[in-house]
């Protein structure tokens, strides 16, 4: 599958070396010194966000709150690890089509938490998933246009209290079951519409590479689903290019145009270059 | 109302303003245990040679020390073994200073019943003092993902002078599955669970009386944290409930109870916070929106039911979807 939103020349490095760089700064930071700083407020957010976008985006011009794109998350984390947020895009006010949408979680170790491709036909107005927040943080989806304009959105989420850590809960368990799927098929609200909802779900710790092997004390390297493609019947739905701040168990539910009756099918990959593939068929095929 | 006493109320009403909401109906008692040694922490006995303190039900705060858990000693003919170190440095060094008053044995083991910080925060100090610090196996591997982030955490909710000398100490003796320590004409067993409260649970059996140390297997009172598995815990409650012990002493709640009664109250909780997840899972609920009334009705049976139940909510929202 092309990449064809990292045209950008500031994103010629594959995108996972990036995720590992700033992993690995922030790593040292925390080993360090970074423990004793003070939780983030609405304005250092804002500052991380000033000094990271370039990194990301360069010096192109971004929209802020022009309706192209909505994100929504709990004000309060309640669990660090699983933290629901969901985007809403509106193809109404973007009428060249909504070709990317990026998450970014300001005050994480790997800030840039995913970046979701959409296809061309495939509809989606509608994606929540699962991420990791560290800390008080702005989250923020930046949509971008088949025409290159960039449209953001954002909303503050306070980190969870107490000892809720953005940690996988139940390690061997995590390891066991790595790369199983699971998808939910939601049929359409209304009849006559071809849209219908998806929910898959992927099996992996999406471990952080911040934890020391008992024996050697070396880092273990970071081990997470680093690129996801969703297709129906060949025509890309929605593919991801993500990181650590992705929840362990990475789920996915999303709204899309269901095209003809082909099947459903997925394939992940993760940092250890491990391939997970699975297919179902449609359930409303014939509709 | 007398000009002192009025004077009073003032100014720790300036204290409450600038402390954070949680920290109200304690910003009086700011470091007890530290100014008075160990005047507010206070060991009882409730058994032949065993000893506890009981954390408060709340929050860990500057206010309350970080002392928040219940915590264990057990004195043999030769040494004592102490169950969990507590919420800071501050109750780790009361706690022993404590120990010393009911007995002159050297405590030669710290066992850590899992990862949380109001469990491990005072471990420093039993490694100060030559303690062979003791956990399940998984432990040091848990410690390692969440360390960094606890102390940053908690920074801010307990406030840089209750975080003085706190660090991350792993155990140096791990426990794979059972484990016995000879503490001299007393013979503790160790036993390493799977995934339920966290996915390094260890509880404490004291042969001699038959007391089991359940660390936060069992939570009484205060609302049962899920951090582990909800399967897993359910799935272990009937061997918890084999356990041939006389009492439990709680890893929050009253000091100690009747077993295997002490668990009814947290089975039914997670029961109830099962069954509607369960629920909201087969209707196509979304996560946020199940969280927020998914285990509601058991509000009224429990304190920190709002700190906690949204959290567990959705941590077993994640799990149950793979059923």
């Amino acid at each position: 599958m092309q990449n064809h939103a990292y045209s950008g020349r500031q994103l010629a490095l594959p995108l996972a070396s990036v995720f590992a760089a700033i992993i690995l700064t922030i790593g040292t930071l925390l080993g360090s010194s970074g423990a004793a700083n003070a939780q983030q407020t609405t304005a250092s957010s804002d500052r991380i966000w000033h000094d990271l976008k370039g990194d990301v985006f360069g010096d192109r011009a971004i929209l802020v709150d022009t309706g192209v794109v909505r994100i929504e998350a709990p004000k309060r984390a309640q669990d660090a690890a699983i933290v629901p947020v969901d985007i809403y895009l509106d193809p109404a006010k973007a009428p060249d089509g909504i070709k990317s949408v990026t998450l970014i979680i300001d005050a994480n170790p790997a800030p840039v938490a995913a970046t979701f491709q959409l296809g061309k036909d495939a509809g989606v107005t509608h994606l929540s998933t699962r991420v990791r927040v560290n800390d008080y943080s702005y989250l923020r989806a930046i949509a971008e246009t088949q025409g290159g304009q960039l449209h953001m959105a954002q909303t503050f989420v306070k980190a969870s209290g107490g000892c809720s850590a953005p940690a996988v809960k139940n390690q061997d368990e995590a390891n066991a079951t790595m790369g199983q799927m699971k998808l939910r098929q939601f049929p359409p609200k209304e009849t006559m519409t071809k849209t219908e909802e998806l929910q898959l779900m992927i099996r992996h710790p999406n471990n952080s590479g911040l934890q020391r092997d008992p024996l050697t004390q070396y880092f273990i390297p970071a081990h997470f689903v680093q690129k996801l493609s969703i297709s129906q019947a060949g025509q890309p739905i929605l593919s991801m290019e993500g990181g650590i701040s992705i929840s362990e168990d990475p789920n996915f539910r999303f709204d899309f145009t269901v095209h003809g009756n082909g099947e459903i099918q997925v394939e992940a990959i993760d940092t250890d270059g491990k391939t997970f593939r699975n297919q179902w068929p449609l359930e409303t095929a014939g509709l | 109302m007398s000009i002192d006493r009025l004077r009073r109320r003032l100014v720790s009403g300036f204290a409450c303003t600038a402390a954070s909401a949680a920290l109200l109906p304690c910003c009086l008692g700011r470091a007890v245990l530290a100014a008075g040694g160990s005047s507010r922490f206070s060991l009882r006995q409730i058994a032949d040679g065993l000893f506890a303190f009981q954390g408060a039900d709340e929050l860990m705060t500057a206010a309350n020390d970080g002392a928040i858990c219940n915590l264990g000693a057990v004195v043999g003919t030769d040494a004592v073994a102490v169950i969990d170190s507590g919420g800071s440095l501050i109750e780790a060094q009361a706690f022993l200073a404590a120990i010393g008053k009911v007995t002159a044995k050297p405590v030669r083991f710290l066992v850590n019943t899992h990862m949380h910080p109001d469990h491990i925060f005072g471990n420093a100090a039993f490694r100060e003092i030559g303690a062979t610090i003791v956990g399940h196996r998984n432990l040091p591997r848990a410690l390692d993902a969440r360390g960094a982030f606890y102390l940053h955490n908690y920074r801010e909710q307990l406030g840089e002078a209750l975080m003085e000398g706190v660090e991350i100490v792993s155990p140096t003796m791990l426990v794979d599955d059972h484990l016995q320590l000879d503490l001299g004409g007393r013979m503790i067993e160790l036993r390493a669970w799977k995934a339920a409260h966290t996915d390094n649970d260890l509880t404490v059996f004291d042969t001699v009386t038959r007391t089991l140390f359940a660390g936060d297997l069992v939570f009484m009172g205060s609302l049962p944290t899920l951090d582990g598995s909800l399967l897993g815990w359910l799935r272990q409650m009937d061997a918890l409930t084999a356990i041939d012990a006389a009492r439990v002493v709680p890893g929050h709640g009253p000091i100690t109870a009747d077993w295997p009664q002490a668990l009814a109250g947290e089975r039914r909780y997670f029961e109830v916070l099962a069954r509607d997840i369960r629920k909201a899972i087969v209707d196509g609920t979304p996560l946020r929106e199940a969280v927020k009334t998914a285990g509601e009705s058991e509000r009224d049976n429990w304190h920190l039911f709002d700190d906690y139940n949204e959290r567990n909510a959705t941590a077993a929202f994640a799990e149950l979807e793979w059923e």
